[in-house]
């Protein structure tokens, strides 16, 4: 008899371990009877979470850390058990400003963060506006990151929207938002849609960026450790499978379904293999790691990324950082993921903290079975996060 | 006497939006209007600065509050989600209905609550009245998808009508699946091969 256990997502490649996790099987295996729930919109699924109505969700990497800061939510505290994807997201601007910055002499290469950073803001040096999906975001954190880098004052000077992806060709159209960070297809259906361009993959500022988490109540991971262990590992596998280029074909007819993405199974195989159409020309480029499932330890809920995410929204909203960055590291549940992952075979690094960017090359690291590799995850600019020091 | 609350409804369906309005007088003398479109909606709300924000759980734009619950400092109002944090109870319940509200300032609960329990009444209505719609054009679908796959055995196999519709039957009988996905399949892959 499989135990009922719901989870909730919102309709984009990146739930693909959810859904894979249900339909290839990994749950039954578990004794789960995976019940999948889509939600409209990031606010819903936390508070569908937060109020029990399902018990895990696929959610934005900083939306439990914000919830612990107190940002937004019902003041429930969400655990983060481990990391659904990493990368996936695209920057875009509209066709007006990429007419400007190609007459100011961008090429559009698609790869250099520091000069594509310089010409948007060369093109457009105040009043920047950007639409990303959600306040407390990976792409919002790419965002600032990038802009910030570049010498502008983040987030005084930029400002930026909230646009649910679906609407975001549409507020470009409309003169709402001058560029955009979004993940896929929705980019290339702005990009299709004659609205903009896109000028950059979120790889090009930072390399493995953790993106999208499976989310549970704090309170849920305690009391039900067999439930939990047993969603963990259905998910892992999922994520494995994912992982292997083989099954990308599958993995897109699946998603593609009504019950989940309702979209061509071509769109979310393009997504899934990094391919991108960057204008209306229909010239596409390929981006390595654009959306990465597995490889290089992306599934490890590491307690640094927890602090890092926490140090930056303390930066931007006042809040006290080294208070932040121990709620942030508190709910990065690495110690879960040794836990109940240990009867499978998933490699795990000595260390649960790391220093976030500083790795420009894929570099072997010690573990139980000396195969493991972590990604390269440095940021365009250097910038590496120390989780120790004291700020 | 405290001051009449003003409400804004989001919600793109005129009728949809008036029968809350009107469910919403009926419970109280409110200030209540409407917005339908959703471009600059963070923007409208702040001009018109609200008590309460009313809007469907099921819409995408519910993300854009939550920067309006944000924008005016996190720390110096906090700002309640749903209905209040003290009553999980009504949030719940609200969750369920498939509204929720946006306390735009620090309300006293008893103010709120005869605006939720109006809301959560029409929305409950709205969600049976949805899930009703669905059902029946997931039944159509599903018809038409049988009737495709039929159509494919009775012309691959020379099989009479009754004869098609007995072996998908069988076939999902043997799986132990749902008829409509045995004939989704068998249309998918006849689509692959011709």
């Amino acid at each position: 008899m499989s135990a009922p256990l719901s989870a909730g997502f919102i309709p984009l490649v990146d739930a693909a371990p959810l859904v894979i996790a249900r339909e290839i099987g990994f749950a039954e295996e578990e004794g789960l009877a995976l019940d999948l729930r889509p939600a409209a919109s990031w606010a819903t699924l936390r508070d569908m979470v937060s109020h029990g109505q399902v018990e895990a969700a696929h959610m934005l990497a900083p939306m439990p850390v914000a919830s612990a800061l107190g940002l937004g939510g019902a003041g429930v505290r969400l655990d983060v058990l481990q990391v659904l994807s990493v990368n996936g997201n695209a920057i875009g601007v509209s066709t007006a400003l990429a007419e400007v910055m190609r007459a100011a002499g961008h090429s559009f290469d698609f790869a250099d963060a520091a000069a594509a950073g310089r010409a948007l803001l060369a093109a457009r040096p105040e009043g920047l506006r950007i639409g990303v999906p959600f306040p407390f975001s990976g792409h919002a954190e790419l965002l600032y990151h990038w802009l910030g880098a570049l010498g502008f004052a983040v987030p005084q000077a930029l400002s930026v929207h909230t646009v649910p992806p679906p609407l975001m060709a549409d507020a470009l159209a409309a003169g709402e938002v001058d560029a955009f960070c979004v993940g896929a297809p929705w980019g290339t259906l702005a990009v299709e849609s004659g609205a903009g361009e896109l000028l950059l993959p979120g790889t090009a500022i930072r390399r493995f960026a953790p993106e999208k988490v499976l989310a549970v109540r704090h309170d849920w991971a305690d009391a039900e450790p067999e439930l939990t262990g047993r969603l963990m590992r259905a998910i892992w596998r999922a994520n494995r499978w994912l992982g292997q280029p083989q099954n990308r074909t599958t993995a897109s007819e699946i998603l593609a379904r009504s019950a989940y993405l309702d979209t061509p199974a071509e769109l979310i195989e393009r997504a899934l293999s990094g391919r991108l159409i960057v204008s209306q020309k229909g010239d596409m480029r390929t981006v390595p790691r654009y959306l990465e499932f597995f490889e290089g330890a992306a599934t490890f809920p590491w307690r640094s990324t927890g602090a890092l995410i926490a140090d930056r929204i303390a930066a931007r909203t006042g809040l006290d950082r080294p208070a932040a960055q121990a709620e942030g590291r508190r709910v990065f549940r690495s110690d879960l993921y040794r836990h109940h992952l240990a009867r499978t075979t998933a490699d795990m690094p000595g260390a649960s903290e790391r220093l976030e960017g500083a790795l420009a090359e894929d570099t072997p690291v010690a573990s139980p079975s000396g195969r493991l590799t972590l990604a390269a995850d440095s940021f365009f600019d250097g910038f590496i996060f120390d989780p120790q020091r004291k700020t | 006497m405290p001051e009449k609350l003003s409400i804004i409804v989001v919600e793109a369906d005129r009728e949809r939006a008036l029968l809350i309005v009107d469910s919403l007088r009926e419970a109280g003398d409110f200030d209540v209007a409407v917005i339908s479109e959703v471009t600059g909606l963070s923007r409208r709300i702040s001009e018109m600065n609200p008590d309460v924000v009313l809007i469907d759980i099921s819409s995408p734009s519910r993300d854009m509050l939550e920067e309006l619950a944000l924008a005016s400092g996190p720390m110096d109002r906090p700002v309640a989600l749903f209905v209040d944090h003290d009553d999980a109870g009504l949030t719940r319940s609200a969750i369920e209905a498939g509204v929720s509200a946006y306390v735009v300032d620090g309300l006293r609960p008893d103010r709120i609550k005869p605006i939720m329990d109006a809301a959560i009444a029409r929305f409950h209505m709205f969600s049976q009245m949805r899930a009703e719609l669905k059902a029946t054009r997931q039944a159509l679908e599903e018809r038409k998808i049988i009737d495709r796959a039929k159509g494919l055995l009775m012309k691959a196999k020379g099989l009479d009508e009754d004869e098609a519709y007995a072996l998908l039957r069988k076939a999902a009988m043997d799986q132990g699946v749902k008829l409509a996905d045995v004939a989704q399949s068998l249309v998918t892959a006849a689509g692959l091969l011709s």
